[in-house]
């Protein structure tokens, strides 16, 4: 399928157009991105699959607008991004970007239920906490701390934070790196769920191939370009993956 | 040479954080500064005035009597015990200064020459030879710009006569040169003068003759027996009873204000190197211990325990070493500036300055070890894990709801303002220590500034309530009452009071105390006693009112008899019935209605002075008028007198209130500074994390800086108590029969102690809000920790 077949099917919601980065560490430059095109789409689950220094989370941090690139532009729902502008970049990742990280980011003064209402407070539209926490099956955690659940559940709290406010994606920067297979597995179980429920376009890194099954498409990265793009004709359950 | 690696580390892990390591070694700075600047000070005082007393023989038995022959003196030296003697003339006399209209008076004494007791320190010319000539004290001459060979006019025992200057110098006699009745001097209008001991004599009609005596002991010598030896010799003659050294009033004056320099001397470094050690001990603690991941990388690499310590040590030794130095460099260069002062107000020939090294080591050993013992437990704790534990993402922290959420205030809660109150009640401990460190400094703001609230307050009660007269006067002996009209016709003067006061020794028990007893007219309007409330208090027609001090030396309560040696005269010994207390917070005496003093005397009416209140403008020529009175010995100022007691205070008690003021400023500063920044690195990571999820930097700013807004005011109200308390603690341990200083605080100090510390914390925060906008929100997040 081209990029012309996925339009008649969903609507774009990234447009990433020749971006590159140029990191300086002291006297040497390092390219993290040399030059990256690539569309993504409307409730599409996208794995973007690469060896470390590849340049995928570099490419996750300028969509989610935490980083700028050197050079490029990218378009999210048909609007440039203005992303040297800290305010707007601010207003952007409170309304329409959710992040999960591999150490899972929680408030440690903050139960499951306030970790999530931190968003909520703020956001636009968002779901209540208990129906979030419901969706990644924590409605029994509510009122613990992070202290008191396992890695997969903090997690899965940290998912739940992200998807409260019902943003238009969902970038996930190795949400499994740190957790054991078994519970890797239900953690992108409840990615899958909310991106099929919520119709939420969710991007996650890995470098685990494993994981790509599961994906509708699986962009290759190398050397900080983009090497190939794949479609699965057939996607696998989470809970059938194993590594 | 290279540096090892681990040293380059060290070099640039204190690059980085340099404004921190500044804000640290500053606070050390003030620590050991003031440690060693009252130290120093206090040592050099205390031994320049040893050496000054031992190389000058400042005798160490004074007595005072009418006129005894010269041949009373080798009966003096057989007494046992008894070394060198010295017999003296001393005299009163009135001045007429060119160029100063006001009435002058001095002591005259009869010099003893370069080898006997209280020898002079000739600062110009040479010792008077001629009759007419005079040795003025230093700071006498230099107020009234003399110069050696010049001359005034001297009226003595009633005669006018001309002197001729023949140099000035200082006496250890004479430290202190007050006129007396007054505790502040003044030498534009009294000073101590010598002249040779025949010439004085024969002014005073003392010829063969002497009405002072002065002696030293022999090493072992029984004072108490000595003194009683002397009255009894010069009982005949008039004596006021003999007194050792300790009595003697320069020295005494000069004790009391050592003795309250000692005592700021412990206190004041001890606060300040207290609170200084405890900030140095937490703040590394918890710098140390954001260096875990560090720790357990170095451990990984192989080394041991004791080389992680001894880096951080090293480490830590630099900034406070730096501290310490920087601390040592200024407590001299400020123990110097506050010797040199004391050493012009007390007029000392020389001083006798020297940095002892134990007062060196002893502040870099206090500095140090506080440093060192922060240093060890941080990274006893961060070395006890094991690397690859240390090193992976550190366990989130247990927290629980707070005591006042449960009650129900959670729902009026954000989730940013449930973050901030969680985080005090998880870090409890280090909450309390941020806490009580800004208390402290808000504390000692106050210690500083106190005093002058102080001097202000003891100028108007004394001055404004108590003393109200615009002139004093003091007759050269008990005068008939009658010279009161003399003084009312005076044109100009609008009121006269009038007052006898006789020298006693009060004695209850084993107690005893040598001053004076006033016998005031009762409801007089310029002179008033107060009581504690500072309400007037009624004199009563009998018995005998006590300054409150007073009565707690002689430990006597109302309705108590005391004994009273009389001092003057046939020396009566009488006893009389307390009947009040009275509130003074300069010197101590005995009071009485004058009549009922004139009756205790068995005397007619009978005054020692008067004071006076005048018509705006009239003093000059009131002055002329009584500079041609002979009976009237001295004459005091009140607005002088005022001038007198500021310029004291000025020169002395307000020098470190305002280095105490300046240090407890940049402690303030440094605890705050620190706390803010040390909380940013703890807590970068979670509020990068809150960036992400869309916070805006003031959200954040307001959560991080919110904590140490919240630490700060409640550091405020119990810095201000605490501050408050070791106020008190200075004035009770200062308090003296010559000064008590009462504790007055008022509201624009306490506002200006916690404008002080907001103003800290205000700059502190916006130093860091500033490095919160620059926080690195990938980095961070990338990082396990």
């Amino acid at each position: 399928m081209t990029d012309s077949e996925q339009d008649a099917g969903a609507r774009r919601i990234f447009e990433a157009r020749g971006l590159t980065k140029i990191y300086r560490m002291g006297e040497v430059e390092v390219h993290a991105l040399r030059g990256v095109d690539v569309d993504l789409y409307a409730g599409e689950f996208v794995v973007l699959l690469g060896p470390s220094g590849s340049g995928k989370s570099t490419l996750l941090n300028i969509l989610g607008g935490l980083d700028t690139p050197s050079g490029g532009t990218v378009r999210y729902a048909g609007r440039e991004l203005i992303l040297n502008d800290d305010t707007r970049m601010t207003q952007y990742r409170r309304t329409h970007v959710g992040f999960v990280f591999q150490f899972y980011n929680l408030i440690p003064s903050l139960t499951a239920r306030e970790n999530v209402a931190l968003v909520t407070e703020i956001a636009v539209n968002p779901m209540t906490p208990e129906e979030a926490l419901a969706r990644v099956g924590l409605e029994s955690r509510l009122d613990h701390f992070p202290a008191q659940m396992s890695g997969g559940e903090q997690q899965r709290v940290a998912i739940a934070r992200a998807v409260a406010k019902r943003p238009q994606v969902l970038l996930c920067d190795e949400p499994t790196g740190a957790l054991d297979a078994q519970t890797g597995v239900r953690v992108l179980d409840v990615l899958a769920r909310v991106n099929r429920e919520l119709g939420t376009t969710t991007v996650v890194i890995t470098h685990n191939a494993v994981i790509a099954a599961m994906a509708d498409r699986v962009v290759y990265f190398g050397d900080g370009q983009v090497v190939r793009i794949e479609k699965n004709a057939e996607k696998k359950s989470a809970m059938d993956l194993h590594w | 040479m290279t540096m090892r690696a681990i040293d380059q580390k060290l070099m640039r892990d204190l690059w980085q954080m340099k404004s921190q390591a500044l804000a640290i070694a500053l606070v050390v700075m003030c620590g050991v500064g003031t440690y060693v600047m009252f130290i120093t000070a206090q040592n050099a005082l205390r031994s320049t005035q040893d050496i000054y007393y031992r190389d000058y023989r400042f005798a160490q038995v004074f007595a005072s009597l009418k006129r005894a022959p010269e041949s009373l003196r080798a009966r003096i030296q057989s007494l046992p015990g008894v070394d060198q003697v010295q017999t003296r003339v001393v005299a009163q006399a009135r001045l007429d200064m060119p160029d100063f209209n006001e009435p002058v008076s001095a002591l005259m004494v009869s010099d003893s020459g370069r080898h006997g007791l209280n020898a002079l320190h000739l600062r110009e010319g040479r010792l008077p030879v001629r009759a007419d000539e005079v040795v003025v004290s230093t700071p006498f001459a230099k107020a009234h710009g003399l110069q050696t060979g010049g001359n005034f006019d001297v009226i003595l025992n009633g005669r006018r006569q001309k002197l001729t200057l023949a140099g000035t110098a200082l006496s250890p006699e004479f430290i202190q040169q007050m006129r007396p009745g007054s505790v502040f001097p003044d030498y534009k209008r009294y000073g101590v003068m010598w002249m040779e001991r025949q010439a004085l004599g024969n002014a005073c009609d003392m010829q063969g003759a002497f009405n002072d005596l002065a002696l030293s002991l022999r090493a072992g010598a029984d004072v108490e027996s000595v003194i009683d030896r002397i009255d009894e010799l010069l009982d005949h003659y008039g004596g006021q009873g003999a007194y050792t050294r300790h009595d003697q009033r320069s020295n005494r004056f000069l004790n009391q204000e050592l003795t309250q320099l000692g005592t700021l001397a412990s206190l004041f470094p001890v606060l300040f190197m207290g609170i200084a050690a405890f900030l140095l001990n937490v703040v590394i603690g918890r710098m140390v211990a954001m260096q875990r991941e560090q720790i357990a990388m170095l451990k990984a690499f192989g080394y041991g325990n004791i080389e992680v310590l001894w880096h951080y040590l090293k480490m830590v030794s630099v900034i406070t070493g730096l501290g310490v130095a920087g601390g040592i460099g200024l407590g001299v260069w400020l123990g110097r500036q506050l010797s040199g002062i004391y050493m012009e107000f007390y007029n000392f020939p020389y001083l006798q300055f020297t940095l002892q090294p134990g007062t060196v080591l002893e502040a870099a050993a206090i500095s140090l070890t506080a440093a060192g013992a922060g240093t060890v437990l941080a990274v006893w704790r961060a070395a006890a894990l094991r690397p690859a534990e240390a090193m992976r993402p550190e366990m989130p922290a247990s927290y629980r709801e707070t005591g006042l959420e449960k009650l129900g205030v959670k729902r009026w809660l954000s989730q940013p303002a449930r973050m901030i109150a969680r985080n005090i009640r998880r870090h409890a401990l280090k909450s309390l220590l941020s806490m009580l460190g800004i208390a402290m400094a808000c504390g000692i703001i106050l210690t500083g500034l106190f005093q002058r609230d102080t001097v202000g307050y003891m100028v108007n009660v004394h001055f404004g309530m108590a003393q109200r007269e615009d002139i004093s006067v003091t007759f050269t002996e008990p005068t008939a009452a009658r010279v009161r009209f003399d003084l009312q016709s005076l044109p100009g003067v609008r009121h006269v009071e009038v007052f006898r006061l006789v020298p006693v020794q009060l004695r209850h028990g084993h107690l005893s105390y040598r001053t004076g007893i006033r016998g005031v007219e009762p409801g007089g309007d310029i002179q008033r006693l107060l009581d504690a409330e500072l309400r007037q208090v009624d004199m009563p027609d009998e018995g005998l009112l006590l300054t409150d001090f007073l009565a707690k030396i002689l430990d006597v309560k109302v309705g108590d008899k005391v004994r009273v040696e009389i001092l003057e005269g046939s020396r009566p010994v009488r006893e009389a019935t307390v009947s009040g207390l009275v509130r003074e917070y300069t010197g101590v005496s005995g009071y009485m209605e004058l009549a009922a003093l004139n009756r205790f005397m068995h005397e007619g009416p009978t005054l020692s002075g008067a004071y006076l209140s005048v018509e705006g403008g009239q003093l000059p020529q009131i002055y002329t008028r009584i500079k041609g009175m002979p009976r009237i010995a001295g004459v005091a100022e009140r607005m002088q007198e005022i001038r007198n007691f500021n310029r004291m205070m000025n020169e002395t008690m307000l020098f470190f209130t305002y280095i105490a003021t300046v240090f407890s400023i940049i402690i303030a500063f440094g605890v705050i500074y620190n706390s803010a920044r040390i909380a940013l690195t703890e807590r970068g990571r979670e509020l990068a994390s809150l960036r992400v999820l869309g916070f805006t930097r003031a959200e954040i700013a307001y959560i991080l800086l919110g904590e140490l807004g919240i630490l700060t005011l409640l550091a405020i109200p119990f810095g201000l108590w605490l501050g408050e308390w070791m106020c008190y603690y200075i004035a009770h341990t200062m308090q003296n029969d010559l000064f008590r200083v009462p504790v007055v605080l008022t509201p624009g100090t306490y506002a200006f102690a916690a404008t002080v510390v907001l103003v800290s914390a205000i700059i502190s925060g916006l130093a860091v809000r500033r490095r919160i906008d620059q926080l690195d929100l990938i980095a961070v997040l990338k990082a396990a920790e």
